[in-house]
């Protein structure tokens, strides 16, 4: 629904710039609060930090409630680091920014 | 909203309704299962069974009952889940495939996680929800919600979360089991019996005596009658069993049938029938007093009878005992080989009191006895306290007499105090108390069999001998004389005595007789010499008065013989003679 900017996740090679990519999910629930928080927050985070280094995706999880599962969601909104370097996963609804660079490995 | 269903049900009269769990005994206790469309709280220390109690809800539920279920693990791995309770007959792989159970493995790390701002636990609910729908689940099991407070740091939160998750559970209306860590000084170590307030059951696991106990109590059910004991609990290859101390009502058929005891004279002391078909015995009584024989004696005319028994020896092994019984002319091969009698020998120790009532209660089950004989329950004290026995023994009554077998014990008393009260005090419970005895006297022992109580008969207050010899077993009316109770060889000799005795005595009286005899003739005889003797002094005596009146005739008339001569006037002569 508010999906943006999909690429295959397998592309976490440099990019142009040379730095690596940050692939992250974000996975909310519909236009709860704590999501759309979440989002902008998030959004305003990569722009500054991340800027075209990063390859976010949101999922909306009661369009996907299968991916729950698969994902091993419980708490939500909830940011999966992908890429790079090991899996991180971030819960909240990212106003934390201190928390959000260093789960995010930034800083 | 609880609350609107609750005065709802009770308007209407009709009780609240209720889930059952097809876990056995559990059903029993609770007055029918769980509350149905209510979250039910299972806590417990690690160890205790709680994740193989709602496991079996939930298999049960969906093969007897017909009701999906998902079970959500925040422990064990799906797979390790079904691997572990496949050695319980439960087949999790078949029961998935066919949409009956759904497990959903909720994985938390705290090390992955970073907590940067306000969330919710939605993801769970979203996933739950998921689960339910997708088999149309009535069951829900939470494994160890509290697991979630290990991996998220926020508790105000969490609590929230799971307030809003009980909740929302109720109106899924599913039956759940949410299952929790005992905590210290309080059922659960978050407090979450805070939430879950509709029924609450916690397990418990002790040792004692390097034997342990799982135990079971309902804490708690709103709206519903429970047992509130602790009820013993096992989890052996069908599963967790619970079992009622008691069944909650003393309401059982009662037969007025009656079994022998296979020795008449017993059955002639207790009004001469035998006992009470569905009715306890017991036997009490010292060392070698033949407690076994006489349960050998009860297994063999029942199964003469053509019934079938079950002989639990807890201290002989089953050839001992048909070796042993062979001496006093008892033949249990030929019912072992017909199939009428079946002799179980274990050790008490082999394992706790309740794993050997359920072994007790599933042979009986399955081979459906008339007779059951539990020699000697002394024994099992060493593997529990004398009110873990006691409580045990109960069970085991309540269930027989339900089942309307007769059951007998022996019991062996340690001190031949006159009390005579049996260690396992379990005289209260049964319906015919037997006491067998020694009676050391005179260098011996013998036996003595008195009935202590037998209720709802006439039965006899005497004490009678208890001969055990080759030919078998029977009972001979001591002898009370006037020196007191004699038995074996004395009552013998006091017999042999007795009889020379009245020999000797007919003897003495023949000879007093003659006795008398001889002196009536001796004195006979001396009357009739006195006799004869008084005659001739009486004959002497005339003799002497005839002379005299001899001589004095004699002699007058000789003087007026004389006077005649000498006046010559016979006249003259005889007037002096007239003066």
């Amino acid at each position: 629904m508010i999906k943006k900017e999909s690429v295959p996740l397998s592309d976490m090679i440099n990019d142009e710039t040379g730095g690596p990519v940050f692939v992250l999910r974000l996975f909310i629930t519909g236009a709860s609060p704590n999501s759309t928080r979440a989002i902008s927050n998030l959004k305003k985070i990569c722009e500054e930090h991340l800027k075209n280094q990063y390859d976010l995706e949101i999922i909306d999880v009661y369009q996907q409630p299968l991916t729950a599962e698969h994902e091993q969601l419980i708490a939500l909104p909830l940011l999966i680091k992908k890429a790079p370097g090991m899996e991180k996963r971030l819960i909240g609804d990212m106003s934390n920014k201190q928390k959000v660079l260093k789960g995010l490995g930034i800083e | 909203m609880s609350q609107n269903k609750k005065k709802k049900s009770t308007n209407n009269h009709s009780s609240l309704p209720k889930t059952p769990t097809g876990i056995l005994g559990l059903d029993e206790i609770t007055g029918g299962g769980l509350p149905t469309g209510r979250p039910t709280l299972v806590a417990g220390a690690a160890g205790c069974g709680k994740t193989l109690m709602s496991l079996e809800f939930l298999v049960k539920g969906a093969l007897e009952y017909k009701e999906p279920g998902v079970f959500v693990a925040f422990e064990e791995q799906a797979a390790e889940l079904a691997v572990n309770v496949a050695s319980l007959g439960f087949d999790l792989h078949q029961l998935q495939k066919d949409n009956m159970i759904r497990l959903d493995q909720v994985h938390i790390e705290k090390s992955e996680i970073e907590e940067t701002g306000e969330y919710n636990l939605d993801g769970l609910f979203i996933r739950m929800g998921y689960a339910i729908d997708s088999i149309g689940a009535k069951r829900v099991v939470v494994d160890t919600i509290e697991n979630l407070f290990s991996g998220l740091n926020n508790q105000a939160i969490l609590r929230a979360e799971l307030r809003r998750l009980f909740h929302w559970l109720k109106e899924k209306k599913v039956t759940a089991i949410i299952t929790a860590e005992r905590g210290d000084g309080i059922l659960t170590r978050q407090g979450l019996e805070e939430y879950i307030s509709d029924c609450v059951i916690l397990l418990d696991h002790r040792i004692i005596n390097q034997i342990s106990t799982r135990r079971l109590r309902v804490v708690k059910y709103r709206g519903s009658f429970h047992g509130t004991n602790e009820y013993p609990f096992l989890i052996d290859d069908d599963g967790i069993s619970v079992l009622p101390v008691t069944s909650l009502t003393l309401e059982k058929e009662v037969s007025t049938g009656r079994i022998s005891s296979g020795i008449p004279a017993l059955d002639q002391m207790i009004g001469g029938r035998g006992f009470f078909k569905g009715s306890s015995i017991l036997i009490s009584g010292a060392a070698g007093t033949g407690k076994t024989s006489l349960a050998a004696y009860f297994a063999n005319q029942t199964c003469n009878d053509g019934k079938k028994c079950i002989y639990f020896a807890f201290e002989e092994s089953p050839n001992q005992i048909v070796r042993n019984m062979k001496s006093i002319n008892i033949d249990l091969d030929k019912h072992i080989k017909k199939g009428l009698l079946q002799i179980h020998a274990s050790r008490p120790t082999l394992y706790g009191l309740e794993m050997h009532l359920v072994s007790i209660y599933k042979l009986i089950r399955s081979l459906k006895p008339e007779v059951v004989i539990l020699d000697p329950i002394t024994n099992l004290v060493t593997v529990g306290s004398v009110g873990e026995v006691k409580a045990m023994l109960i069970r085991l009554t309540d269930f027989l007499q339900d089942e309307q077998i007769t059951v007998m014990f022996t019991a062996l008393t340690l001190n031949t105090s006159v009390t005579e009260q049996t260690d396992e005090s379990i005289s209260s419970l049964v319906d015919t108390w037997i006491l067998v005895r020694d009676i050391e006297f005179n260098g011996e022992r013998n036996r003595g069999m008195y009935i202590m109580k037998s209720r709802g008969m006439k039965h006899s207050n005497q004490v009678r001998e208890f001969i055990i010899t080759d030919k078998g077993l029977d009972l001979v009316e001591v002898y009370l004389g006037p020196e007191g109770v004699l038995t074996g060889s004395a009552r013998e000799a006091q017999k042999v005595k007795e009889q020379t005795g009245r020999v000797l005595h007919d003897y003495a009286i023949t000879a007093k007789d003659r006795e008398v005899n001889r002196k009536r003739k001796v004195l006979e005889a001396k009357i009739s010499s006195l006799q004869t003797e008084f005659e001739s002094v009486e004959e002497e005596l005339n003799k002497i008065y005839l002379q005299e009146a001899l001589k004095k005739d004699v002699m007058e008339k000789t003087r007026q013989e004389i006077t005649r001569i000498r006046k010559g006037e016979i006249d003259s002569a005889s007037k002096p003679q007239t003066k």
